[in-house]
């Protein structure tokens, strides 16, 4: 599988070498590094091409990396039903940079667009209806970048007086509490809690 | 003759109001209670509940109407209007964009109307009480008379909290005149 994946990396970037930056193979999953300017053609060409024929898009989603100039990576996952292999592409842009819009290859980015915007704030040029979808109407701040608290900023509660829903600032009895433990499966990499002094020695 | 030495097992009699009340028809032919009494017995014994099946919860919910747990026998059944409902069941997360469309429903239930919060997300967040997009406790939309634990609850645990709202109309049921 691994050498399938790799003969199909190399062949993406001798085809398109203009789209590539980079490519790589691992645990048996091929991510293609991509400019943010050349992801629709990359796609069409991906879906069109007899020996890719990635012609179902599995998702769209993003990564926030804030200490990074290149913040967030837009990650799109496709399928190829005919050659049943997988890929994995992904686009690092700047807060302020658009993305092209791939609605015009897959009518199903539509939603996944929206989403990636409504969750992350990054723009899609040429996207014909880029609204929030999920968050609620009137919804400030985009609730997957790091920077924003868990909690949010506003709270609902209904109003006796006015007899409807109002929005309040958010009052919490107890501040939420993080249980930062070892986790089993992976092991700690850092001095656990309570052990500061053993670390030192 | 041995003396029982453990816990009483034997529990009270239960057929002894149905004999007395037996006893009373059979020797006048008629029975007497208040119309307050007769109205309650009413109201508990045809609960229709407004389901409102946000999440997982919800699964549970239709669980108590199907045949296993068949809470038809209690009188208590799904209706999927609020105008002909008399009790909301809250069955899962509610969250902020939620929250008005779930206040127009019960506003729109006839009185005497009850609510039944189902499960750690309506009762008070639950597993998203800190998050941005959860109202912390459907109470805090719309006032709740029995709080169903669980994550989810059992549909047993539904039907006994149905149980327990049967039991707070019977007791503090009164007629609005």
């Amino acid at each position: 599988m691994t050498e399938a994946l790799k003969e199909l990396g190399a062949q993406i970037e001798a085809k398109r070498p203009d789209c590539v930056v980079a490519w790589s193979v691992s645990f048996d999953e091929l991510t293609i590094d991509v400019t943010p300017s050349n992801i629709a053609g990359l796609v069409e060409f991906l879906k069109s091409d007899p020996n890719c024929k990635f012609s179902t898009l599995v998702d769209i989603t993003a990564v926030d990396y804030p200490e990074r100039a290149k913040r967030f990576d837009v990650v799109y996952h496709f399928l190829s039903m005919y050659r049943n292999q997988r890929i994995r592409l992904r686009a690092a842009v700047r807060e302020d940079e658009m993305v092209p819009s791939i609605v015009k290859v897959h009518p199903s980015a539509n939603w996944f667009e929206r989403e990636v915007y409504d969750m992350f704030g990054i723009l899609f040029s040429g996207h014909p209806d880029l609204r929030r979808i999920l968050t609620d109407y009137g919804f400030r701040g985009f609730p997957l970048r790091k920077d924003f608290p868990t909690t949010g900023y506003t709270e609902v509660r209904y109003d006796e007086a006015q007899k409807r829903v109002v929005y309040e600032p958010v009052k919490l009895v107890q501040e939420y509490r993080q249980f930062d433990f070892m986790s089993p499966w992976e092991g700690a990499e850092y001095i656990l809690p309570g052990d500061e002094k053993e670390g030192a020695q | 003759m041995a003396v029982m030495t453990g816990a009483n097992t034997a529990g009270v009699d239960k057929e002894v109001v149905t004999r007395a009340l037996n006893a009373e028809l059979q020797d006048k032919g008629f029975l007497l209670t208040s119309a307050e009494d007769i109205i309650n017995w009413a109201r508990t014994g045809s609960l229709h509940w407004m389901t409102f099946g946000l999440a997982c919860c919800a699964v549970e919910m239709m669980h108590t109407s199907m045949p296993r747990y068949d809470a038809e026998r209690f009188g208590i059944a799904p209706r999927a209007s609020p105008r002909q409902s008399d009790v909301m069941i809250v069955a899962g997360t509610l969250t902020n964009k939620m929250a008005p469309a779930l206040r127009k429903v019960y506003d729109q239930m006839p009185e005497p109307r009850y609510v039944i919060s189902m499960g750690s997300c309506a009762n008070g967040g639950g597993y998203y009480h800190y998050s941005y997009s959860v109202v912390r406790g459907c109470d805090r939309v719309v006032p709740v008379d029995v709080y169903v634990p669980g994550c989810p609850p059992t549909a047993e645990a539904l039907l006994y909290g149905l149980m327990q709202l049967q039991r707070k109309i019977r007791r503090t049921g009164t007629l609005v005149r």
